[in-house]
């Protein structure tokens, strides 16, 4: 386990959102999401299994997510998960207003103080 | 998967939860490893990196949904499991709640026919009751000529249409002869469109037409449903068929043919005559009745839009203009019309009866629940520690007085479930009380809004004595609970101060109800108590058939041999004959003294008639204040005699010997020879008014004739010999009932004996409940002291001062609760003032009688744990500890 001071609290509803973009590269089940976001984000992000069977399971009962049983990389049954239209679409516009947001928000605190 | 399919696929997605979160361990666990941590390392580290698996779980299931529901579930299912780990608990606690709520649907349900509902016809709200405004003289009174009808009919612009019934029907009016023996029935004389007028279909065949409304046309007869089912055997073809049918009054047997039979649904006694069993109608045909005088009981239904106030408007601007009979302008004009909607008229005057039993039965209830409430808390004391343990465990406040919510609706429900049963029985035995006169009570049963309304008060129940101990409950602090050793804590404290407050409210309930129930006791005990003027214990009568042939020489000789063989009948005190009994039927004449000037239509004073025999009086047990009574010399002669009461003398004739006096009576001028003292015709409940007795001569021709006899023997032994000689005299004889006298004074006083016993039956049910909360309390006191008075033992104190001790504390709880009992009853008593009958609404002895009861409740039921208490040994109880 890593320090907690190198560790990011996500805001409110970014984890659905990585978890989304995650799941939208292929079928994948749920350990592979968590190592999948550690290895992006060089260890910064850890999620715990607290956080994320929670928000896959959320995901998945407002039908953004789709599941399947299905054998893994080490041959056991594991719990694949795969985006679906609906949850397509709303990966597309989350990232827009995601991207918007950041960019209003670094605008803001990269300006010098003259500028504001 | 839908929310549903959620709900039931619960099995299935809790593996598969447990599978996805096992392949995660496994996986890191695999991870580790393989990166070269031991195995059992790898797992520990997982394991502590996981945290709380049931919590990562318990986040899962939140959005399936059904979470909420689940633990509902969870709860009724940890209630039936506390509830059934407690039987003697909830036994008692259902029985109470079964009772409280069955005597409320059961009232209800009586409330909900007669007041709420309304009457069992289409539009019922537009149907209204014709009467005139100041009913002087019963039944006439309330009633019209035919005339008086027929212009009325033809000239309002209020009504769709007016119609009415023969009002001064007595039963077994007619006799059906056919196959075997003659047997009486009962038949009601209908004006035209009565059935039309109160949107009546038939359930066979059709109604009477108009062509059957003349004079002298084809006989014709509706038959009421359960007439049909008993005497026809239902027979579906019955329309069209001819039934040997005579009216007592003409006694000319008549073919008359069926032409249908009236639906199930319609129960003409239950709306009009409370208590009566019509068998037929019949039409009344108004030309044979136009010299009758008053003898329509009119209904009208109101065309739509009309207001009762335009209608009412309308009649006072009619009536005073019809003559009483057109034929005869003389006789005056100037009636009057009051206009009661028919619902009203029906039930109106048993409103505040309903009332009073409603919120006594609301009383019961209120108890039930105050009681059921001090048990929980004492069940809540016990398993206090349980509930810290919960708490201890993160268990949140509401979720535990949900937990003990649940457990009360549970308990409420059962005892709902029980209740319904329970009223059902009792309503089933209401409905077929024929003897009862309260209107609609055959209608009375568990509808809709019975059934929500019980659902109503067993959840209201349910929050109302679970809400106490469930709040208390979740308010201990955590540390006192497990602490607080159940003996002496600040909670235990706290908690007996709620029960004793629930004792006191407990015992000024049952307070108020025994008051209520004692008033109402005490008017039915001076009802009883009542002179009405004959003596119906030991007397009975029975209707029977003169076979005259129209002839009153024969009737006159057939009544002289009936009277005689009855008097010869072994046990026969006396016997006589009357067309009429007091409290049945309801027929008034007039009468005027008869003096030097030329007597006025408005000299004639309504009177009630009798048409008699010798031997009438002393069979009625009827006492003689002056003159003579009738004799048969007068009947044999044709003597017009009148024999008047003390009313009709102090009327005619104030402060004179009306003896001897002439009087015009029934249309014939008459001598009074006798003056009897008056007899309550309509009610035990209200003085009787003028009445006459008239000879059964040729000028005053019965209507039917009653055998009364007095005799030493219960008059039900004497029915065989009665009918016997009956049937001896006249083979045609139907078979009428003999019936004890007493029956029409039960009848006249059944409502008030009908209320009295209910809420009486409440008060006791309530003073049971109390004298249970009570004796609960004080048990669970004793228990809770038994060390203190362990020691006090051991330190000296006698079993005696222990023993008063304890009964002192019950009597400061008895003496608290009576003293705010007696306040509100003597408030709330006012109410009822209305309801009672010669007696004052703060009737010292009543209130002195609920005082000394309940006292003496509370001291047995602090008596019992008092005992215990002093048989306590100081040895065991220090021990015990």
């Amino acid at each position: 386990m890593k320090n907690n001071e190198d560790k990011f609290d996500l805001p409110q509803g970014t984890l659905d959102l990585l978890i989304m973009r995650i799941v939208a590269l292929g079928p994948i089940h749920g350990y592979a999401i968590a190592q999948r976001i550690q290895q992006i984000s060089r260890d910064a992000l850890q999620i715990q299994q607290g956080s994320l069977y929670p928000a896959l399971h959320r995901l998945e009962y407002k039908k953004f997510l789709a599941s399947q049983w299905k054998s893994s990389e080490t041959g056991r049954e594991a719990k694949f998960y795969e985006l679906t239209a609906k949850g397509r679409t709303r990966l597309r516009t989350e990232t827009e207003n995601w991207v918007r947001l950041t960019d209003i928000v670094s605008l803001i605190l990269k300006g010098t103080l003259e500028e504001i | 998967m839908g929310w549903l399919g959620r709900l039931f696929a619960r099995k299935q997605m809790e593996a598969e939860l447990d599978k996805e979160l096992r392949f995660h361990f496994e996986s890191q666990v695999a991870d580790k490893v393989r990166s070269g941590t031991a195995e059992s390392e790898a797992r520990r580290q997982t394991r502590l990196e996981f945290g709380g698996i049931e919590q990562i779980k318990e986040n899962c299931r939140a959005p399936r949904g059904t979470l909420w529901l689940e633990s509902t579930l969870q709860d009724l299912r940890y209630g039936v499991r506390q509830l059934r780990n407690a039987p003697a608990f909830t036994c008692i606690a259902v029985l109470t709640l079964a009772l409280g709520i069955g005597a409320n649907i059961a009232v209800f349900s009586v409330v909900n026919t007669i007041l709420l509902r309304p009457l069992p016809f289409p539009n019922a709200h537009q149907l209204v009751r014709i009467v005139e405004k100041d009913p002087k003289a019963g039944e006439s009174s309330k009633t019209y000529t035919a005339d008086i009808t027929q212009d009325f009919q033809q000239q309002n612009h209020s009504f769709q249409s007016v119609s009415g019934y023969f009002a001064f029907t007595g039963p077994n009016n007619f006799k059906l002869s056919g196959s075997s023996q003659p047997t009486p029935a009962t038949g009601i004389l209908i004006a035209e469109g009565f059935f039309e007028t109160l949107g009546v279909k038939p359930a066979i065949g059709r109604l009477l037409r108009p062509e059957e409304f003349v004079h002298h046309a084809q006989p014709a007869a509706l038959l009421s449903y359960s007439y049909w089912k008993r005497t026809f055997g239902g027979d579906p073809g019955i329309d069209g068929k001819t039934v040997d049918l005579s009216d007592k009054l003409d006694l000319n047997n008549s073919s008359v043919t069926v032409v249908g039979v009236l639906p199930q649904t319609f129960d003409f006694g239950a709306v009009f005559s409370p208590g009566a069993k019509i068998d037929l109608f019949v039409p009344y045909i108004m030309d044979d009745f136009r010299n009758d005088g008053n003898d329509l009981a009119l209904v009208g239904r109101l065309k739509p839009g009309v207001s009762m106030a335009q209608a009412q408007s309308e009649a006072d601007a009619l009536f005073p203009q019809f003559y009483f009979e057109n034929k005869h302008p003389e006789y005056g004009k100037g009636s009057t019309a009051q206009l009661t909607g028919l619902k009203d008229y029906v039930s109106g005057k048993l409103r505040r009866s309903l009332v009073v039993l409603w919120c006594a039965v609301g009383m019961i209830l209120l108890i039930v629940c105050v009681n059921l409430s001090s048990l929980l808390l004492t069940r809540a004391a016990a398993r206090s520690r349980e509930f810290g343990m919960r708490i201890a465990l993160g268990a949140k406040r509401s979720r535990l007085v949900r937990q003990l919510l649940t457990e009360s609706l549970l308990l409420a429900m059962v005892g709902a479930i029980l209740g319904l049963g329970i009223a059902y029985i009792v309503i089933a035995y209401l409905a077929h009380q024929g003897s009862l006169s309260l209107p609609l009570l055959s209608m009375v049963r568990i509808d809709g809004t019975a059934l929500a309304w019980t659902l109503f008060i067993a959840v209201g129940a349910a929050v109302l004595f679970g809400i106490t101990p469930a709040l208390q409950m979740s308010n201990n602090h955590l540390q006192e609970v497990l602490k607080d050793g159940g003996h002496g804590g600040s909670v235990g404290r706290r908690h007996d101060r709620m029960r004793s407050s629930l004792v006191v409210t407990e015992i000024a309930l049952a307070c108020v109800l025994l008051v209520g129930a004692g008033l109402l006791l005490r008017s039915f005990l001076r009802v009883l108590d009542v002179d009405l003027g004959f003596e119906p214990a030991r007397a009975g009568s029975i209707s029977f058939d003169s076979d005259d042939g129209g002839n009153p020489a024969k009737r006159v000789a057939i009544w002289q041999e009936v009277v005689r063989r009855a008097s010869t009948i072994p046990g026969v005190e006396a016997a006589g004959i009357s067309d009429n009994l007091p409290m049945s039927r309801n027929r008034s004449w007039g009468i005027a003294a008869k003096g030097q000037q030329q007597v006025d239509a408005k000299d004639f004073v309504p009177v009630f008639v009798y048409i008699v025999s010798p031997g009438y009086r002393t069979a009625m047990g009827m006492r003689m204040l002056e003159g003579r009574d009738i004799s048969w010399e007068d009947l044999v002669n044709n003597r017009n005699v009148v024999v008047i009461n003390q009313t009709v003398a102090q009327k005619l004739w104030p402060g004179q010997n009306p003896v001897g006096r002439h009087a015009i009576a029934g249309g014939a001028d008459a001598e009074v020879i006798g003056v009897v003292a008056d007899v309550r015709e309509t009610s035990a409940e209200e003085a009787g008014g003028a009445q006459m007795y008239l000879p059964a001569t040729k000028q005053f021709g019965p209507e039917g004739s009653y055998l009364v006899v007095r005799s030493k023997l219960p008059p039900d032994s004497l029915a065989g010999s009665v009918m016997r000689m009956l049937r001896d005299i006249n083979p045609g004889q139907p078979a009428t009932e003999f019936r004890p006298v007493q029956g029409l004074v039960d009848h006249a006083t059944s409502p008030r004996r009908f209320f009295v016993l209910l809420v009486g039956a409440f008060a006791g049910l309530g003073l049971l409940l109390a004298s249970l909360g009570i004796y609960g309390v004080i048990s669970y006191v004793v228990t809770r002291k038994t060390q203190e008075i362990g020691i006090r033992m051991a330190l000296g104190a006698t079993q005696t001062r222990v023993q008063l001790d304890v009964i002192w504390e019950t009597m400061q709880l008895a003496l608290i609760g009576i003293a705010i009992g007696f306040a509100a009853s003597l408030a709330l008593a006012r109410l009822i003032a209305s309801l009672l009958f010669r007696t004052q609404p703060t009737d010292p002895l009543t209130f002195l009688a609920m005082v000394v009861l309940l006292g003496g409740v509370a001291l047995l039921a602090g008596y019992i744990p008092a005992r215990r208490a002093s048989k306590i040994d100081p040895m065991v109880a220090l021990r015990t500890n």
